[in-house]
């Protein structure tokens, strides 16, 4: 592996190997761009992974504590822990659940479609959906999806017969075994999936798309790539024209480094993000890096979530398998009628024991609690996924009270929910129970918000510099050399799983740097 | 109080005391304990005495009562308590007042009162922190496991595409265009 010289202002920066990072760093070596890829975490292998849950948890995880505030659930349920999102390289692509679906046409024209809805700051996207959805296309065969491009779908499991079985009788329509990136059956240099069910530990088998195993490696097999994990990017600098000139980093030693650069591109999650811009701030950018809209940070979107629990007479034993191998689409429609606007997933989902009680119930203790896990065995199990609305102070801010181990303020997150976010939880619980007493459940139960998974909205694309923090190529309005590549440009969160929409905008912008670089303008 | 209620005791003193729970557990278990994380096992009771680990212990039943969980299950919830109460005078002087206020007769008393007496203390930290401790630690275990029917690490058997993903056989199978076909035959 080549390593680039810290001096050397003419590599690329790239700061997190997730989703969007690992996908860059691939697309820009593979054109010849020499990259220097940071990611915080370590390096594990399908051989490292762990299937005990807790060890799993402490390999994977961004452990760092956030402070909170405000009416979102996880203020109380779950304090330290608000988001729940990888540290290790390939990012939260190791630990995803690999649902990929499109957004709709009608949620990137969210302002437009469900009109000016007080207390929340909707926008449309400033892109057309038929170029989204040519950029879907190129994802889809990335990552392999199941049932696009020929792919077959992965079979049927326990849990998911108890949600078909269910949500037909109450009529849907669209109920399969999603949209996945997971090997059906082999291809691409990897083998299918043996529904082993530990997807959010790493996929031991490797059928589970992640960049950790599919884009990183093709990136290091160019030559062009610097790779360095547990490196820590704790600022961007800027020159004196205002260009992003490099970045300060601490090494696995804990020590001050600075690599020059010729651009970047941020991809640390909506969270991080967020704060290494704010972080960033300087006598010429007071309040932080390309932020002079006062839009970094602002609209945080994290999806409605929550599961919901079938408890039969019957064993379901729903861990068994691909965990998110389900999903019922019927109400991913904008139909006002049931009394908010925006959609939602019913997604297939189960978790380990020892998970369970932790994230997936509600507060609770003594026989009624118990008794939940007493039936473990015959619990069907979903997730709900629904679109949150930004709200300008649903925001990420630096901490006024906790620091890292560098002594620089953790990301502090307040999220105040909208009365339609309410609605809609309200509405997807009801439903959701409903589809388990139809598929004959004796008890149906709720949990709290478990800590978020998808990270969005913290530095939308806007065509007006006024209104958001990036044109609609991630390009931010106020930095010509810097780059946003990952959930946190997407100007409104719709229903659908991010990453697939993350791959989307990188390969999209992948191809824009390409055309910038080869005219000279970058 | 917590003088009385939370002694360090001489650990001879105290591996005499609780003996008998941990040999039992271990004969029991014997083909399980490699898994089980050593220091749980070990159950090195630094603070705790015997008749504040039986509060402890019906607090903990009280918190997540399992009919025939073993109770060995139980005791690692203990032991882990222990294990912090053993780290920080700040935990150590939470437990000794909390379990001082449930007083002698708590683990005594049949399981109503004890959870009315524990639903006046609901809000504090003590009993925050031992419920918390109990959902970590209580049902990530082997114990727990093989109760609750939990099959844990699969890897080494191949996943279960060929061990039970769609035994179930109660509901009807989902047709093919909603699901998919099986990758080996």
């Amino acid at each position: 592996m080549p390593q680039f010289d810290q001096h050397d202002e003419d590599v690329v920066v790239i700061v997190g190997s997730g989703a969007g990072g690992g996908t860059m760093a691939h697309e820009l070596t593979r054109r010849g761009l020499r990259v220097v890829l940071f990611e915080a975490g370590k390096r594990q292998s399908l051989a490292s992974f762990s299937q005990n849950p807790g060890v799993a948890f402490g390999q994977l995880t961004w452990l760092e504590p956030r402070s909170q505030s405000g009416t979102w659930d996880p203020v109380k349920s779950s304090p330290t822990l608000p988001a729940w999102h990888g540290r290790t390289l390939g990012g939260t692509t190791v630990h995803w659940t690999a649902a990929t679906p499109r957004l709709q046409s009608y949620e990137i024209r969210a302002r437009t479609t469900y009109g000016d809805i007080p207390g929340a700051s909707l926008a449309d996207w400033p892109i057309e959906y038929d170029e989204l959805k040519r950029w879907y296309d190129v994802a889809e065969k990335r990552l392999g999806v199941t049932r696009r491009n020929g792919n077959p779908g992965l079979p049927a499991s326990n849990n998911f017969k108890v949600m078909y079985a269910g949500a037909r009788r109450l009529g849907y329509k669209r109920v399969h075994t999603n949209y996945l990136a997971i090997n059906s059956r082999a291809r691409d240099g990897r083998g299918f999936c043996t529904q082993q069910g530990f997807c959010v530990q790493g996929c031991k088998v490797g059928a589970k798309w992640s960049t950790l195993y599919t884009e990183i490696p093709r990136a290091e097999a160019t030559g062009k790539l610097d790779l360095r994990t547990e490196c820590f990017v704790t600022r961007i600098e800027h020159d004196a024209a205002g260009r992003a000139s490099g970045v300060l980093y601490r090494d696995g030693q804990g020590r001050e480094q600075r690599q020059r650069a010729r651009f970047i591109c941020v991809a640390g999650n909506a969270i991080e993000t967020a704060r290494l811009l704010l972080l960033s701030e300087s006598a010429r950018f007071p309040t932080g890096l390309a932020n002079g809209s006062d839009q970094v940070g602002r609209n945080y979107c994290h999806h409605l979530t929550g599961f919901v629990w079938g408890v039969f007479d019957q064993p379901v034993r729903a861990w068994r398998g691909a965990v998110l191998a389900g999903v019922v689409e019927d109400e991913n429609v904008y139909n006002p009628r049931r009394g908010f606007v925006g959609g939602y997933h019913l997604e297939l989902c189960a978790l380990d024991l020892p998970t369970l009680p932790l994230v997936g119930l509600q507060y609770g203790w003594g026989r009624d609690f118990a008794s939940v896990i007493d039936n473990y065995r015959n619990l069907a199990g979903l997730l709900i996924n629904g679109e949150d609305l930004p709200r300008p102070g649903n925001r990420i801010t630096l901490s006024t009270t906790l620091k890292d181990p560098y002594g620089l303020p953790v990301a502090h997150i307040n999220c105040e929910e909208h009365q339609n976010d309410v609605a809609l939880r309200n509405h997807a619980r009801h439903q959701a129970q409903r589809l388990y007493e139809a598929a004959g459940a004796k008890r149906t139960v709720l949990s709290s918000t478990p800590p978020a998974t998808h990270q969005m909205g913290t530095a939308r694309m806007s065509r007006d510099p006024e209104h958001g923090v990036t044109d609609p190529f991630g390009r931010t309005h106020q930095i010509p050399n810097l780059f946003l590549s990952d959930g946190s440009v997407q100007t409104t969160a719709g229903a659908a799983n991010p990453t697939l929409t993350i791959v989307a905008l990188v390969l999209r912008q992948a191809d824009y740097i390409g055309r910038e670089v080869a005219a000279g303008r970058l | 109080m917590s003088a009385e209620t939370v002694r360090c005791l001489d650990r001879r003193c105290f591996v005499q005391g609780i003996t008998g729970v941990l040999t039992g557990v271990l004969a029991v278990l014997h083909p399980l304990a490699a898994l089980v994380p050593s220091r749980a096992w070990a159950l090195e009771l630094h603070t705790l005495s015997q008749a504040d680990a039986a509060t402890l212990l019906a607090m903990i039943h009280t918190i997540a009562p399992h009919d025939g969980l073993d109770e060995a299950a139980y005791a690692l919830v203990v032991g882990a308590i222990d294990t912090d109460a053993g780290a920080s005078v700040d935990n150590r002087s939470q437990l000794a007042a909390g379990l001082a206020s449930l007083g002698a007769e708590f683990s005594a008393d049949d399981e109503g009162a004890r959870v009315a007496r524990l639903q006046q203390i609901e809000s504090s930290a003590f009993f925050q922190s031992v419920r918390l401790k109990t959902l970590l630690v209580l049902y990530n275990n082997p114990i727990a496991w093989t109760h609750f029917g939990y099959e844990g690490e699969v890897f080494s058997k191949g996943g279960y595409l060929l061990h039970g993903f769609n035994d179930l056989k109660w509901l009807p199978d989902v047709p093919l265009a909603d699901s998919g076909p099986m990758p080996i035959t």
